[in-house]
């Protein structure tokens, strides 16, 4: 109860560093958003004093000292009011948010868990039959993906599934006659254009699972509860899934929580290469247009998710490995 | 890393000075007798050649345009020009200027703060130990992409210095950690006792006595480091974070992706820079294998 209790204060202490950084972050930055605006606008000529009290009141730009400001922003991160966004002006932020979450949360979510799942099956079966091909390639293939840049891996699957060989469509969630609808017309087509972005992450991703559970399932195939099962003639899937992969799989366990707390940050570059209109490209979207409502209330959430995710992981870690709870 | 090999290095050099090119040299040869690593040096080797002599090297200028617009490969311009109409032979060359520069810049930077702030939180206890502990948790928690997204946004435009920035503060934090646990591990060890009876300062401990034992840690997490550097540069500038007029492979697959190179079918734009990446990075990757066998004998080729 007590390592629970820690682990609640840290998690409060270290939501409000998060929060309180997202609130820093744009303050230590040179010039505000409403100069970027101008800087826009003095491309075509002399912007007024008028114009610029204009364009800053149009933004609603922060007022008062710098305190003041952090309260105001700490009452609109509880209330979880983001203000409006300054591209798609009028829509809220909160609104934006909530139409591409969807879209990430099941593009990113599911082939995450399917990655994790496959990857980590593949690291038992490469830790078992290690020294034989089949420890050699997924272990080589894995080492070698995580040098690659993964948005060229989406940019080639992009020209040759989808502008050479026309397999699957190049881009956005769904057709354009398609209308968003929970029936099988669309359920369909969102699938079909899902593909190439969920095999890019898939394939990116897939690598990192079979090495970290490999290599801890190697160290664990050394132990000697391990020789003792397999002394005992236990059948040797017993002992590698019951014996060695059951504890080897801590490590990729505590993995896979922060990887599904990413899945809300979504995976910018590849959401970015098929247009698809999730959280990241969102995220892009506000980053190019400099939209800082939105790109900060983007950026907290992403940060928030991971570390609840982070938080829970440590609570699960301390039940399954009552050692971590010191 | 023997012991007859510590006593010569002991033996040979003046006392308390032992030579930095001594152990240069002797990870040099701990690399190369790794084929993995020599592949991945030589890789890298002719990288950093091609990015010395570039202007020798390369037909045209990086930047210089003019030449007919997004024609393909042919025998003045081998692997076509680009929808600006540059040269993209050229470019790839002269864009290996930046990924090299970026990866070992930046990757020297994130290890330099990586060592500073592992060994000193390894080594000092209580409270400090535990705020240098939420910092660096902090920074390992928050996601790492799209902090520098967001940081590159409020900077806009700030090109290589403001890239380089970037990547350091959002990629030291994970070499910190791996350098604080061999800290922990090192700092109950003989050798930092006599030396803290004999009354040397913590700083002198920390960075005369352990530092050398982690040679070959450091060295990993640098080339870590440069790998990481490498791919999110890319990843910036493919993005248009970057400055759009300087000439790397990250800036070419922007603007392959821009200016429709997928449609008209002209896949060496996107195929050629993405690969050099793709090697450089491999590189560095397979050089890592040979560093880990410099401090555990156990992990060198052939000794299993």
């Amino acid at each position: 109860m007590a390592y629970a209790l820690r682990k609640v204060g840290l998690l409060l202490l270290t939501l409000w560093a998060a929060v309180t950084l997202n609130f820093l972050l744009p303050r230590l930055m040179p010039g505000t958003p409403a100069d970027a605006a101008i800087a826009k606008l003095s491309q075509n000529g002399p912007v007024s004093e008028a114009t610029r009290a204009a364009i800053e009141a149009q933004l609603g730009l922060p007022t008062g000292n710098l305190w003041q400001q952090y309260v105001d922003y700490l009452r609109q991160v509880v209330t979880l009011d983001f203000g409006t966004s300054f591209t798609f002006y009028p829509q809220p932020v909160s609104e934006l948010v909530t139409q591409a979450l969807p879209y990430t949360i099941i593009l990113v979510g599911t082939v995450t868990i399917v990655a994790f799942v496959l990857g980590t099956l593949t690291g038992v079966l490469a830790a078992w039959k290690r020294g034989t091909w089949l420890d050699a390639l997924p272990t080589l293939t894995g080492t070698f993906a995580s040098a690659f840049p993964y948005f060229w891996t989406a940019l080639l699957l992009l020209f040759f599934a989808g502008y050479v060989f026309h397999w699957f469509p190049t881009s956005g969630a769904y057709g354009p006659t398609a209308t968003p609808a929970f029936d099988w017309a669309f359920i369909s087509d969102a699938l079909y254009h899902a593909a190439l972005p969920a095999l890019t992450i898939l394939v990116t991703s897939l690598g990192g699972w079979i090495l970290g559970m490999r290599n801890a399932m190697i160290n664990t195939l050394g132990d000697d509860y391990v020789t003792f099962a397999e002394a005992n003639g236990l059948k040797s899937r017993t002992v590698a899934l019951r014996y060695a992969a059951r504890n080897a799989i801590l490590p990729n366990l505590t993995g896979f929580g922060l990887a599904l707390g990413g899945v809300v940050g979504g995976s910018i570059l590849v959401e970015r290469v098929f247009n698809y209109p999730g959280i990241g490209y969102l995220l892009y979207n506000s980053v190019v247009n400099q939209d800082y409502p939105l790109m900060q209330a983007l950026f907290l959430m992403i940060t928030v998710s991971v570390l609840i995710a982070n938080f829970l992981v440590d609570i699960l870690y301390g039940v399954l490995d009552p050692r971590t709870r010191r | 890393m023997t012991t007859t090999e510590q006593i010569k290095t002991v033996s040979d050099a003046p006392v308390g000075r032992p030579s930095r090119w001594k152990t240069v040299a002797r990870i040099g040869s701990t690399l190369w007798s790794n084929w993995k690593s020599r592949l991945g040096l030589i890789i890298l080797g002719l990288f950093i050649l091609v990015a010395i002599f570039a202007p020798l090297i390369a037909p045209y200028g990086g930047s210089q345009d003019g030449f007919e617009r997004s024609s393909d490969a042919s025998a003045a311009h081998w692997l076509g020009t680009t929808a600006a109409g540059e040269d993209v032979l050229s470019q790839l060359i002269y864009g290996t200027r930046v990924s090299v520069f970026v990866g070992f810049v930046a990757g020297f930077f994130s290890t330099v703060v990586a060592v500073l702030i592992g060994l000193s939180w390894g080594y000092v206890r209580g409270f400090i130990a535990d705020v240098i502990n939420f910092i660096v948790n902090l920074f390992l928690v928050i996601p790492g992409l799209p902090l520098m997204i967001v940081i590159a946004a409020y900077l806009q435009n700030g090109g290589i210095a403001m890239i380089i920035a970037v990547i350091v503060i959002t990629g030291w934090a994970w070499g910190a950690r791996v350098l604080r646990s061999q800290t922990q591990s090192l700092r109950s060890r003989d050798f930092v006792t006599a030396a803290r009876f004999s009354g040397e300062s913590a700083f002198r401990i920390v960075f005369r006595e352990i530092l050398p034992n982690m040679t070959s840690l450091i060295v990993g997490s640098f080339f870590g480091a440069a790998t990481a550097a490498i791919l999110a540069e890319a990843g910036l500038e493919f993005l248009g974070l970057g400055d759009s007029t300087t000439v790397s492979w990250g800036t070419m697959l922007f603007w392959a992706q821009n200016s429709n190179a997928l449609l008209t079918g002209q896949w060496v734009l996107l195929f050629a820079p993405g690969l050099c990446i793709a090697l450089l990075a491999t590189s560095l990757t397979l050089i890592n294998f040979g560093v880990d066998g410099i401090s555990n004998p156990r992990l060198r080729e052939g000794s299993k």
